[in-house]
């Protein structure tokens, strides 16, 4: 008896968790698809660039054995999802903390996690729907040749890759105000993304930038997707991996300062 | 008790009631925020079961920052905030309160309907979806966006979703702002329909009117402090009282058109303060009859007499202004 009782504690918070984040994310999904100011410079940034320099400037190229189309698809797959997390979770986190609409959730039974799952969720399908869109994209006009496996391996590589720039933003929502996130969150993004060698392939840069790209997790996570097609230049993939869940746990470390400091102020 | 559930009005005030548990409370607390700002100075609230409690307080009074302890958005300095016998931030207290506070932007891409089943969502027993478009007036506009929404609709959404849970203790703040007089009126009928059912209710407001008709007990804060509390009549006896009039409780404001000057008008028995303005003389006496024969003695010509019973907002200022 007391074993049963002790499982349907630990079980119901779950149940009862479970259809409210799967709610809450749906709605966050359509919220921001609706939003068009988000939807399109979110999906449209990568997508633009990716026809002018991936497709119009470079179509059918090759590096020796690599195709430069098939490359730069790699590249702006991470730009795009990296854009979908700041501005989707940043800008969004910011302003919801502006207007008191965080409040009213706290104020709810809502469960905490529920929110920021949320949007991290919103923020991946993101990310799939803009490396699905540069996938056929690259198949259709940039005689990129793409396995369904690689694909997959795209797709699952989003999932898990939004996470690190999840939580950036997570720390950019709590500790920017909303007025100036959108602006702030270019400032970030656009340098990061260029040092990172999402714009032009990190050999292109000067030498002591692609010294210093190992701190940009931009550069792992590129390096992460360029190595599905087997295009990864530096490093081990290992290394990677401890780039992105070292970047990862200094943003929650400072995501959580932020969080302390505006509870003791509320 | 069922008796006392179904009667149409306001039920009985709250020292009437049956039950005096206490369903919310802020024991002596304190709120200081960092750079030494204090917000609540021993602040102490209790709500009784099925009241309906206005806190009315000029801006800045500390109105926002009681609330805010009450939900758990926010700890106190010293003190003790307890809801139903827990701490705010209880799962089990939250899923009885309901809350409206002032949203300055909700997300606007969501539909009504939509935002509505998404507090729902969070309560084992919500209220019934038609039973809340209903009760909020929502019916026809559940398929907009609430970014399309006027002023007024906004906060009629924004009262549903304090509604969604079918809570016991409902927090309002601000609830009326911004609305026209129509759709006040609807709020109101509503708080007190809430009010009929058993819930209990806190709502701040600055619109004195409002305090004056829906709470049982107002309760006037000013820089942290209560400045005076009780029933709406209490308060406005206590308000002319502060305002230079007598101790009595049957002050009234005479306002009349006459010739006689101010400063012979205040031998009059009674009369505390004499003020023309324009044609018309405002006396407040604590002896209205006495006042009134000694008047029309006095002044044959006097026309264009009214008999009032001090305003709400007269206390009110009274009150605050005093406590300057």
């Amino acid at each position: 008896m007391s074993t049963s009782t002790l499982t349907l504690a630990r079980i119901s918070p779950l149940t009862r968790s479970l259809p409210i984040f799967l709610r809450e994310a749906r709605y966050e999904f359509i919220r921001m698809l609706r939003t068009r100011s988000f939807a399109f410079s979110v999906v449209g940034f990568p997508v633009v660039f990716y026809l002018f320099f991936g497709i119009i400037m470079n179509r059918g190229e090759h590096l020796g054995p690599i195709s430069v189309a098939k490359y730069i698809l790699a590249s702006y797959a991470v730009f795009g999802m990296v854009g979908a997390a700041l501005f989707g979770i940043g800008v969004g986190l910011a302003g919801d903390l502006a207007a008191g609409w965080l409040d009213l959730k706290r104020a709810s039974p809502m469960p905490p996690m529920a929110y920021v799952l949320a949007k991290c969720s919103s923020a991946m399908a993101f990310g799939i729907l803009i490396v699905s869109i540069l996938a056929l994209m690259g198949i259709t006009m940039g005689h990129v040749s793409l396995s369904f496996g690689e694909y997959v391996l795209m797709i699952a590589l989003t999932v898990v890759g939004v996470i690190p720039f999840a939580c950036m933003g997570l720390a950019i929502g709590l500790l920017v105000p909303f007025s100036s996130a959108p602006g702030i969150t270019n400032m970030i993004y656009l340098p990061m993304s260029f040092c990172g060698g999402l714009w032009i392939p990190l050999m292109f840069l000067p030498k002591f930038l692609q010294k210093a790209a190992v701190l940009m997790p931009t550069f792992h996570l590129g390096q992460l997707m360029l190595g599905v097609f087997g295009y990864a230049s530096t490093g081990s993939t290992l290394s990677h991996w401890y780039g992105l869940l070292g970047f990862t746990m200094l943003m929650l470390g400072i995501a959580a300062i932020a969080l302390r400091r505006l509870e003791l102020n509320s | 008790m069922s008796a006392v559930l179904q009667l149409p009005q306001l039920p009985a005030p709250p020292l009437a009631w049956p039950s005096n548990e206490a369903v919310a409370s802020l024991n002596h607390v304190t709120k200081r925020f960092p750079g030494s700002v204090v917000a609540l100075d021993n602040f102490s609230l209790f709500l009784r079961r099925g009241e309906v409690v206005a806190l009315l307080g000029p801006n800045g009074a500390g109105k926002s920052t009681a609330v805010k302890l009450l939900m758990g958005l926010s700890a106190p300095t010293s003190g003790t905030v307890s809801i139903f016998g827990a701490d705010p931030r209880n799962h089990a207290a939250r899923m009885r309160t309901g809350v409206m506070l002032q949203v300055g932007r909700a997300p606007e891409m969501l539909r009504v309907r939509e935002h509505i089943q998404l507090f729902r969502g969070y309560y084992p027993n919500p209220m019934a979806y038609a039973d809340i478009i209903q009760i909020a007036g929502l019916e026809g506009i559940e398929s907009r966006l609430f970014g399309q929404l006027s002023g007024g609709q906004k906060q009629r959404v924004l009262f549903a979703l304090a509604l969604a849970g079918d809570p016991d203790l409902v927090f309002l703040d601000e609830p009326t702002v911004g609305l026209d007089i129509k759709s006040r009126r609807g709020m109101w009928a509503q708080i007190e329909s809430l009010a009929a059912r058993g819930k209990t209710v806190l709502l701040t407001t600055h619109y004195l009117e409002e305090a004056d008709s829906l709470a049982h007990r107002i309760v006037v804060i000013d820089k942290g402090h209560i400045v005076c509390e009780g029933t709406p009549a209490e308060v406005k006896s206590l308000g002319s009282t502060a305002a230079g009039a007598s101790k009595s409780r049957s002050v009234k404001v005479i306002c009349c058109a006459t010739a006689i000057p101010a400063n012979r008008l205040l031998e009059i028995s009674g009369v505390t303060s004499a003020t023309l303005s324009g044609e018309i003389t405002t006396l407040i006496t604590s002896q209205s009859e006495s006042t009134l024969r000694e008047l029309l003695a006095l002044d044959p010509s006097v026309h264009s007499i009214e008999v009032q019973s001090p305003k709400l907002e007269d206390a009110f200022l009274a009150l605050t202004n005093e406590h300057e």
